[in-house]
């Protein structure tokens, strides 16, 4: 038999390409259909969001940083805004407590739906991607009820909310989750044990749980390696040490092991959605009263002075935060996620920097998908759930 | 690498004020007891801890550069430090500080004890830093990052390329001295002109 001549090839992935969600760029040396080399090129997306937050007063950053990670735009704003309160010593009241934590966990089910959605139609399940979307529009459409807006609400702020909960919100929420439920099972139904989905997934883009560790892949990823670590448990924010809920967990470290452990954080966050919506009352505080932070009522700067003096203040030159630092973590849709805010005493942030899990799970990639074949570099990148929004902020 | 622009005329931040010469860095009240890792930090390797602080519940160590893959080393190591988790590297510029102008900041987590530690290191602007990323292999490309933005001069880092901007890009857009505006097209085409246009349009301001 003669010799067959072969050479290594290099194939540029992307930026413009429909599985990198974005534009990741990915140098790939094959030979033949192993992938021997990968080298992750991101920053196509760099907007110099962090530059710009400089500029602005600490209030008008929240729309800034939900535009960072744009698949969990609350989820942002909530860890900027307990940052922000942190530096000013001001804990907000319980109710707004329980809102936010029920727009967090309503969030990670949002992003969640579009990572199911788009990572089941890279890997060959089209349908999954319309089931997801479906119901991913009701919560779009909560919260448009919510703040008017659906994608980036800016309905968080630092000391507590824009406004109060709009009228029909509870039933609004609980005809979703009621609707929801079934839908994921569904949804499982499609994938869980489907053979072809297994056949691309199982074994695949396996990362030990000591290198995600190292990696700082906390989260989703590092969950299914076997590591319990969740922000929620550990370093609870928010009271939710109050909540019922569990942190599941898988060993095999796959792309499978990584659906698995997702499609049982949304069931969990539906119960923990439940268990805020009876707390919450339907009317009732939703800022501290702080005549320093929150905005007087607008019945009161009609016909009042020191309202709209107190109006005047806030929304021309802002409240100004105490020197210092913070970080405070929060559990992301896609892993420990939080701002490291620095003030200078003034009233615009002197330096805020967000700690971005999918730009560490960007750089991982490499690691999982050297030595594998380049049908699972796609399976990998969906199963990792990246935003470049949030890599290249 | 090109040094930085000149600063803009935008509005400097802060607006009238001087611009504040580093972070306070209080140290700890007397009624909060220090973790015990900072303590075996200071005793295993010595003079690496130039300053503690303590604020809103986090612990920072400010460590010397000579130190900080020492420090770093046994951080991750030590039995009762153990922090194997590289949550963030960033940095902060101060420009007007005499002992260095950047401050690189490295938040760090232990998954065994789940304690958090923030070791901050002050760097000047052309000091070179010893890279970390051999202890903590996340902060390959944050570190990559803070060179980008910041300019700080990592040493012994395997891939030390700009990560975020162009490769060509001149200057280092997260420093205070860097106009919000960016430089423009002319300063990547041809720097020497986008200089004199830039300072003919100074001195049109002045007269």
């Amino acid at each position: 038999m003669p010799d067959i001549k072969t050479e290594i090839m290099t194939v540029n992935m992307g930026p413009q390409h429909p599985s990198t969600h974005g534009v990741l760029r990915i140098v790939l040396e094959l030979d033949g259909e192993t992938v021997l080399s990968a080298a992750p090129t991101i920053g196509y997306l760099h907007t110099g969001i962090e530059k710009t937050i400089e500029q602005k007063k600490w209030q008008q950053v929240i729309p800034l940083v939900e535009r960072m990670d744009y698949l969990s735009a609350q989820s942002n704003s909530l860890a900027y805004c307990l940052s922000v309160e942190q530096l000013l010593g001001v804990e907000v009241p319980e109710r707004v407590r329980n809102i936010r934590v029920l727009i967090a966990e309503l969030q990670r089910i949002n992003s969640h739906l579009v990572w199911l959605g788009t990572h089941g139609m890279e890997v060959g399940a089209v349908s999954v991607m319309l089931y997801c979307f479906r119901e991913r529009e009701l919560l779009l459409n909560l919260n448009e009820m919510l703040a008017g807006f659906r994608m980036f609400p800016s309905y968080l702020r630092v000391g507590g909310l824009r406004e109060d909960l709009p009228r029909g919100f509870h039933d609004a929420v609980r005809a979703f989750l009621d609707r929801f439920l079934p839908k994921l099972d569904e949804y499982e139904d499609l994938l869980t044990k489907n053979a072809i989905y297994l056949k691309r997934t199982q074994g695949v883009g396996v990362m030990s749980r000591d290198d995600a560790v190292a990696y700082g892949l906390v989260g989703p990823i590092a969950r299914a390696t076997g590591l319990d670590y969740d922000v929620r448990k550990y370093f609870p924010y928010l009271g939710y040490e109050t909540y019922d809920f569990a942190v599941p967990t898988q060993t095999a470290g796959d792309v499978y092991a990584r659906y698995l452990v997702r499609i049982a954080e949304m069931k969990e966050s539906v119960k923990i959605c439940r268990q805020a919506l009876d707390r919450i009352a339907p009317v009732g505080v939703f800022a501290i009263d702080d005549p320093r932070i929150t905005p007087p009522p607008k019945d009161r700067v009609y016909t009042e002075m020191e309202a709209l003096i107190q109006h005047f203040l806030i929304y021309s030159q802002g409240f100004t935060v105490p020197a210092g630092e913070a970080y405070v973590p929060i559990e992301g849709p896609r892993g420990e996620h939080g701002f490291y805010v620095v003030s200078d005493g003034t009233n615009r942030p002197w330096r805020v920097k967000a700690r971005a899990p999918s730009l560490l799970a960007c750089q991982a990639l490499e690691k999982m998908i050297v030595g594998g074949l380049i049908a699972d570099v796609i399976a990998v990148i969906g199963s990792i759930d990246v935003v470049m929004g949030d890599v290249d902020r | 690498m090109a040094a930085a622009p000149p600063p803009s005329k935008a509005a400097p931040h802060p607006p009238a004020v001087a611009p504040p010469s580093g972070p306070p860095d209080p140290p700890p009240p007397a009624d909060v007891p220090a973790p015990a890792f900072i303590a075996s930090l200071q005793a295993a390797v010595s003079g690496s801890v130039s300053r503690v602080s303590y604020w809103l519940g986090d612990w920072t160590v400010v460590v010397p550069v000579a130190q900080v893959l020492q420090a770093a080393q046994h951080l991750r190591d030590a039995a009762d430090a153990a922090f194997d988790f590289c949550s963030d590297v960033t940095a902060t510029d101060w420009p007007p500080r005499a002992e260095g102008r950047f401050d690189v900041v490295y938040c760090l987590y232990s998954t065994r004890h789940r304690h958090r530690v923030r070791m901050k290191v002050i760097v000047g602007e052309q000091q070179p830093l010893p890279s970390v990323s051999g202890i903590w292999p996340a902060a390959n490309w944050l570190e990559r990052e803070v060179y980008d933005m910041f300019g700080v001069a990592f040493t012994g880092h395997p891939d030390r390329r700009r990560i975020l901007m162009p490769e060509d890009w001149q200057g280092f857009p997260q420093r205070k001295d860097y106009p919000l505006e960016g430089p423009g097209e002319l300063l990547m085409e041809n720097p020497i002109d986008w200089l004199k246009l830039r300072q003919s349009r100074e001195q049109a301001d002045i007269e």
